[in-house]
């Protein structure tokens, strides 16, 4: 068969190679190797060189959309901080991912209590919800975390709560651990609150936005960088996990794999094409 | 004065919060402070003015049966099954778990958001195969860069480019290769001082706009033409 003849191909024979490709490593992992990268090793460590015990800020800006790259990079991120028995505080600013970011919180929370370890919500961490306000929600947070959530997300009174007792602005955090699928995320958060209040921070992100951040990485304004569900699974190879991410990525690499050769091949039938049309 | 209240309000308020960013005095801190906490109100009723607005927008192209009206129908049942669970049925506890309205979310919108996102692998592989095509150096480079990243990225890339080029007679540079390396480097560099000159332009574009608005001179947010 001639190549130009792929110029009519029907585009849902690239559809099912797309959906063979991702399924059948799914189901029958080919266990490809993961080496993390450096912006995932210095995202590892800036958690890692935090005191034990000091108060994080963590902001998960996502929606369902994002989950299989981000979920997996905020429970290795909570197990982490966990480890080392940081109190986490954790807002939202996604309108639709408030519901998802708790029960992913409450899901780490009772792997480590299945484990012994008492972790109790209002103590050890508490999940702020959703606010409406993208950048005014930030800055205000700056004047005071509890005035900007009275309630948290099961409408308990923020000023009774014990992970909240000393707090009063972003003076009262180690670090912010921003997870961001877009706006409003990291690139708000490098803007209006680590340059204006100097809260350390590190960012997770979709690998479409990734690039976006890598200034921000190189001038020191971002700990760490975590790119996707790459960057989550080496983020689990790092701390010895073998998580969704980690199990994902053959699926990605293959996926990659078949773009990059549609690429060449789409290019290769137009050559053919215009050579047999003799133009 | 329709137009001259929200030049000199915009003015005001624009002029308030730059001084309130880099005076820390109270007498301009205090200002810029309750502007921020008005500022959150606003967006609240902006949500509850878009979804007003998007009611009315849909009911009526259903009625006027409208291109694709079938479909408006499923927004509008989705949107008042939600608001009525979330504001009458479970009304302060619309967030706890075994609710109506957690239900909906977990077995209908999670589902359905992250569906959406999914498609987008298929159409992606059929947008390369017939849309990205190189006819001059520029887009060459361009694809070369995107491969690079695209296999580079992923784990497959090195164990691909290894099995290719580490063969007995090819020269010890070729083999030592790591396509991984190679797309570190395209990030760190070229992408990075592409990226941080668009950042820097567009600071620039905002600060710019942002002063011509504050002075008066852009206008057009005001609506109804210069």
């Amino acid at each position: 068969m001639r190549l130009a003849a792929l110029e009519t191909l029907d585009r849902r024979w690239l559809f099912l190679v797309v959906g063979i490709l991702v399924f059948v490593p799914l189901l029958w992992p080919i266990g490809l190797p993961i080496v993390p990268s450096r912006p995932s090793e210095q995202f590892a460590s800036a958690i890692e060189s935090l005191p034990d015990g000091a108060r994080v800020l963590m902001s998960c800006d996502y929606d369902p959309a994002s989950r299989p790259e981000l979920v997996p990079m905020t429970k290795t991120a909570l197990r982490q901080l966990w480890r080392k028995h940081c109190p986490v505080v954790v807002t939202v600013l996604w309108p639709g991912g408030a519901g998802l970011v708790d029960q992913t919180i409450e899901e780490v929370a009772n792997e480590f209590r299945a484990r012994g370890v008492k972790l109790v919500d209002g103590t050890d961490y508490v999940n702020l919800g959703y606010k409406a306000g993208n950048e005014a929600v930030m800055v205000l947070m700056g004047q005071g975390i509890k005035s900007t959530f009275p309630e948290d997300q099961r409408r308990r009174d923020t000023s009774t709560l014990p992970v909240l007792h000393d707090v009063t602005n972003y003076s009262s955090f180690a670090l912010l651990v921003n997870i961001s699928a877009g706006y409003p995320g990291t690139k708000e958060w490098v803007q209006q609150v680590n340059s204006r209040f100097h809260l350390p921070m590190v960012s997770g992100c979709t690998a479409v936005s990734a690039p976006e951040y890598f200034p921000y990485l190189q001038s020191g304004q971002l700990r760490g960088l975590l790119g996707g569900m790459a960057g989550a699974a080496e983020y689990e190879k790092l701390e010895g996990e073998n998580g969704p991410a980690t199990r994902g990525m053959d699926a990605q690499s293959l996926a990659h794999l078949f773009i990059a050769a549609c690429i060449l091949l789409g290019n290769a039938v137009v050559r053919s094409a215009r050579r047999g049309s003799g133009s | 004065m329709k137009r001259e209240i929200p030049l000199v309000l915009t003015a005001l308020i624009g002029a308030i919060m730059i001084v309130g960013f880099f005076v820390p005095h109270e007498w301009a801190s205090v200002p810029a402070d309750y502007l921020q906490q008005c500022a959150v109100i606003v967006v609240a009723f902006g949500y509850a003015l878009g979804g007003a607005n998007v009611f009315r927008v849909n009911l009526d192209a259903v009625f006027r049966k409208q291109r694709d009206w079938p479909y408006k129908i499923v927004l509008l049942v989705g949107m008042v099954v939600m608001l009525v669970f979330g504001l009458f049925v479970d009304r302060s506890r619309f967030q706890d778990p075994g609710t109506v309205s957690v239900w909906l979310y977990d077995h209908l919108y999670v589902p359905m958001n992250a569906t959406m996102f999914a498609l987008l692998a298929f159409y992606i592989a059929s947008a390369a195969f017939r849309a990205f095509r190189i006819r001059s150096l520029e887009a060459g480079l361009l694809a070369a860069a995107a491969l690079v990243v695209m296999v580079g990225r992923v784990p497959v890339g090195d164990v691909v480019v290894r099995a290719i080029v580490d063969h007995d007679g090819v020269p010890h540079a070729i083999r030592a290769l790591r396509i991984g390396a190679l797309q570190e480097w395209i990030m760190d560099v070229p992408q990075n001082a592409a990226k941080r000159a668009v950042l820097m332009g567009a600071a620039m574009g905002v600060m710019a706009t942002g002063l011509r608005v504050i002075l008066g001179i852009e206008r057009a947010y005001l609506g109804g033409g210069d």
